[in-house]
């Protein structure tokens, strides 16, 4: 092996690496079996989606009207160019090209700001604060009483449940109880912090029981055609965002043609959506500030040919990161 | 730093000067607690990882001593105060296997003796990245933490399984922060999985192919591809958890559409992979130990190293098998259950690999050997009783009893913890440059193996008969059953406090170790004990890691010293 003695006055060569060049390929090689480990993450969400989108194809049918195409469009191209302008900073880098490489992490810098106010407008339109019984209850996030925070002690339980509970524990809610106190001195309240037990409710909404002796699985393509819905949302969605026509007699169904227990799943969409697009968007949030970190290096003249691997692993990163959101955007927003 | 072609007349044999080594090469706390050294962050993990066995024991003994005095129910022992005592249980146990298995027998043989070894055993002077290796130690710290917070706010009595719907909505203990803390302690595992592969990949010496390495290093390379490939899934699966938990989101709620099994499936994709990343580098410490032990070279080197990879790969397919009873359909059951059997068939390639290592060896019983048969017998042991849980009909009798108990228990602590015993015992002279005790080492392990045994061998007849596992009483007939088995918990624990007296002792008076105790070839024992900073002068080339002859026995250090002209002999031209 040769000697290269000019190796030994590069600053960045670690103490346990021979030369400048293994040092490189080591942090490569890293770098990829991370990305190996964030791709396996993001798989189990990718398999949360798909066992619920095949157990439940009408929820999904029906909710995913809600997402806008239009913006997550434009996310996609705005990632992808935030990609090329990555990829040609990291040749810049190699090039010792040091303003251009300034002006193309910004530039990404900026597409994944871009990214982000984008997915801020696309979340602010699905944050409602809604009751529960409410019809425009199905794409909130925070579903009034369903959410944890808004029960008593946190401790989650069905909403029937916890309504039936209340009653059972003496009825008391929060709002009435100093009129109570007021009123009744001798009758022992129920402590206003128990929490409810488990108690079965009839109103729990169960699924309706199948018969195994004799249910059939669906003849093969009845599920596949959907019928002819006359709700709300039954103009297919492109031609409605966009105006570009689609198959005709193909729409969607409205909220009030799924079956009933198929209305409490519907937000199951919505988490898996804010699950999925969430984590993606910390994702890339993360991949912002590394991407700023090297971007202020590369204005102090950091990097050039002989030294350009934080440039490249960056990349690396960010390409990830937009590899996901290319998954994500079809299975969202796109297949029907 | 160039690589020479010949040793170094000199090198070997020579005692490092005192206070040149890498304890007393920086000094002060910080030196530590910011350092890069992989040998100062194995030990610092040592020192936690131990730790955390101790607070798992605690918790082991506890529940032990409560089952000892619950025979015939818990009415008719405590009077009113019975419900309080089952919540306690089931905070006892849950809290047992939580810290044991994420803070101990996960991290303990990668992070302590891998850590250590694995640099020194490639000839080279470092992990691939330093700095990511002590990030992993905090990662763990912060995920420890995370559990301490467990203990002070309402402790956990999910079970280590955090099954869902329980968990999710109807637990009242920290489940968020337990989940978190094992979230946080499975980056630590993530990050030591990346570092040992970039390593082994990029930093072996010349004339190290890949199939001359030590057969630790194929042991540690097939659990970080484990480690890297399954914990991000269980990372998921606990967000998904506490998503459910704090926002309501209802993935494993039937009422919302969920599905508790689904849990059981994430859960367990990520979890049965894990068992294998505590067994295989016990598996590589053993097959270094009874090779150097018998003075013969390993019987058949690509067996063993293949089937460590074999393991890893099989372990990914197999996750149903603790699912039997869960509700999955025939078909998946069946195909589980036969996948599983496939796993034993590289664990057991390797046991007999090891026999016939031993057999006409030189063999010498000092304590990391008697750890290593021991291992052997237990580990056969646990692995045999494995077939009856992996063959489906068998599992239905046995799911949920103590055979499964005695049955992973044989193989953590039976297996794993014997290993891990083994190989401190071995490379403790390398680390600290002191012998322990060899008596006081072969008395400890005598009361570790009794109690051990006497503590977890009972218990399979108690589950073929019928004892659930995490119940807090018992009719009075499954008595004995009990009584014996936290006897033995009794006894494990005297062994193992001498264990580390025995420890504790060497380090403060023990007698100075010569290089090579063990007269062992891996290229860790071509450096000083313990090493110096930079771990080599000289990086050293490969060497065969079972080719014993160029070592010779010098009865006045109690060592072997390395005949360099034998071993230029030996080794083959090039």
């Amino acid at each position: 092996m040769s000697d290269a003695h000019h190796d030994n006055h590069n600053p960045h060569l670690a103490h346990h690496f021979d030369t400048p060049q293994q040092q490189f390929d080591t942090a490569k090689m890293g770098m990829w079996v991370f990305l190996a480990t964030e791709i396996l993450m993001f798989g189990g969400l990718f398999c949360a989606y798909a066992i619920y989108r095949g157990n439940h194809p009408e929820v999904f049918e029906f909710a995913h009207q809600a997402l806008d195409t239009k913006w997550g469009a434009i996310n996609t191209v705005v990632l992808l160019l935030s990609s090329f302008t990555m990829a040609w900073g990291v040749r810049a880098a190699q090039l010792g090209q040091k303003s251009l490489l300034v002006i193309l992490l910004a530039l990404t810098l900026l597409g994944g700001v871009g990214f982000m106010v984008i997915k801020t407008i696309e979340y602010a339109g699905k944050w409602k604060h809604v009751s529960y019984d409410s019809p425009d209850a199905w794409y909130s996030l925070f579903i009034g009483e369903r959410n944890a925070f808004y029960q008593k002690g946190g401790t989650l339980v069905n909403p029937e449940q916890a309504k039936a509970a209340k009653e059972y524990v003496g009825g008391h809610h929060g709002s009435d109880h100093d009129a109570d106190h007021a009123e009744d001195q001798h009758t022992p309240d129920a402590p206003d912090t128990a929490v409810p037990t488990l108690v079965p409710v009839a109103a729990y909404a169960m699924p309706p029981a199948i018969d195994r002796a004799t249910a059939r699985p669906a003849p093969i393509g009845s599920l596949g055609t959907a019928p002819a819905y006359t709700g709300e949302y039954a103009a297919p969605v492109l031609e409605r965002q966009l105006g570009i026509p689609e198959n005709p007699g193909h729409s969607y169904p409205g909220f009030d043609e799924l079956h009933a227990q198929d209305k409490s799943r519907v937000h199951i969409f919505f988490q898996i959506y804010f699950l999925m697009t969430g984590l993606h968007g910390i994702h890339v949030v993360i991949g912002m500030g590394l991407i700023f970190w090297i971007m202020v290096r590369a204005a102090f003249g950091a990097f050039g040919p002989s030294y350009y691997t934080p440039v490249d692993l960056v990349g690396l990163y960010w390409h990830l990161v937009d590899l996901i959101w290319i998954f994500l955007f079809p299975l969202l927003y796109l297949i029907h | 730093m160039s690589v020479i072609s010949q040793p170094v007349p000199g090198v070997y044999g020579e005692k490092p000067p005192h206070g040149d080594n890498y304890i007393n090469h920086s000094k002060g706390i910080f030196s530590w607690l910011f350092t890069l050294d992989h040998k100062r962050i194995g030990l610092m993990y040592m020192v936690t990882v131990l730790a955390a066995f101790f607070l798992g024991g605690i918790f082991a003994i506890a529940l032990r001593t409560m089952l000892l005095f619950n025979s015939g129910g818990l009415a008719a022992n405590l009077g009113g105060k019975s419900e309080f005592v089952a919540n306690t249980y089931n905070q006892m146990f849950t809290l047992h296997g939580a810290v044991m298995v994420f803070l101990f027998i996960i991290p303990a043989i990668p992070a302590i003796l891998g850590n250590f070894v694995l640099p020194l055993m490639l000839g080279a002077k470092d992990v691939a990245f330093p700095r990511l290796n002590l990030g992993s130690w905090y990662c763990y710290m912060g995920g420890a933490v995370f559990f301490v917070v467990v203990l002070g706010t309402g402790g956990l009595d999910t079970g280590w399984t955090f099954y869902t719907p329980f968990s999710t909505s109807y637990a009242h203990g920290a489940v968020t922060a337990a989940t978190a803390g094992a979230f946080i302690l499975g980056f630590s595992s993530i990050l030591t999985g990346v570092n040992f592969i970039a390593t082994i990949h990029m930093l072996r010496p010349k004339n190290m192919g890949f199939f001359k390495m030590p057969l630790f290093l194929w042991a540690l390379y097939a659990t970080s591809i484990i480690q890297i490939l399954a914990t991000p899934v269980l990372a998921i699966t606990l967000l998904l958890l506490i998503a459910e938990r704090t926002l309501g989101v209802g993935i494993f709620d039937p009422a919302l559409g969920g599905d508790p099994v689904l849990y059981q499936h994430f859960f367990w994709f990520y979890s049965h992979p894990a068992v294998y990343i505590m067994i295989l580098p016990g598996l590589g410490v053993v097959s270094e130990i009874i090779a150097s032990f018998s003075r013969k070279h390993i019987f058949g080197y690509k067996f063993i190293a293949l089937s460590s990879v074999a393991i890893a790969i099989f372990g990914f397919v197999v996750w149903g098998h603790h699912m039997f009873t869960s509700g999955q359909s025939d078909l998946l059951n069946a195909m589980f259950s036969l996948l599983t059997m496939s796993v034993a068939i590289p664990s057991a390639i390797k046991v007999f690999n090891w026999l016939a290592t031993m057999y006409r060896g030189s063999i010498r019983l000092d304590t990391p050997m008697l750890y290593a048969i021991g291992f052997i017998w237990l580990f056969t042991i646990g692995g045999l009783t494995g077939l009856f849980l992996g063959a489906l009909a068998t599992d239905i009798h046995f799911h949920d009893t103590y055979f499964i108990v005695a049955h992973f228990h044989y193989v953590m602590v039976g297996s794993t913890l014997f290993a891990f015993l083994g190989g401190m015992y071995y490379w403790w002279p390398k680390m600290f440059g002191k012998m322990y005790d060899e008596k006081l080492g072969k008395i400890a392990w005598l009361l570790t193996f009794v109690g051990f045994n006497l503590t977890f061998f009972i218990q399979f007849v108690a589950g073929s008969q019928g004892m659930p596992r995490r119940y807090v009483d018992y009719p009075p007939e499954f008595a004995p059953y009990h009584h014996i088995s936290t006897l033995g918990s009794y006894v494990l624990t005297i062994g193992l406090f001498l264990i580390l007296f025995n420890w504790v002792q060497s380090l403060v008076k023990g007698r100075r170790a010569p290089q090579n105790p063990w007269g062992s070839n891996s290229l860790e024992w071509h450096a000083a004990s313990p090493p110096i900073h930079e771990n080599f002068k000289v990086t050293p080339e490969g060497v065969d890691p079972y080719d014993y002859r160029a070592w010779k026995y010098n009865p006045e250090t109690d060592g072997y010293d390395y005949d360099e002209k034998l071993a230029k002999e030996l080794a083959p031209a090039h």
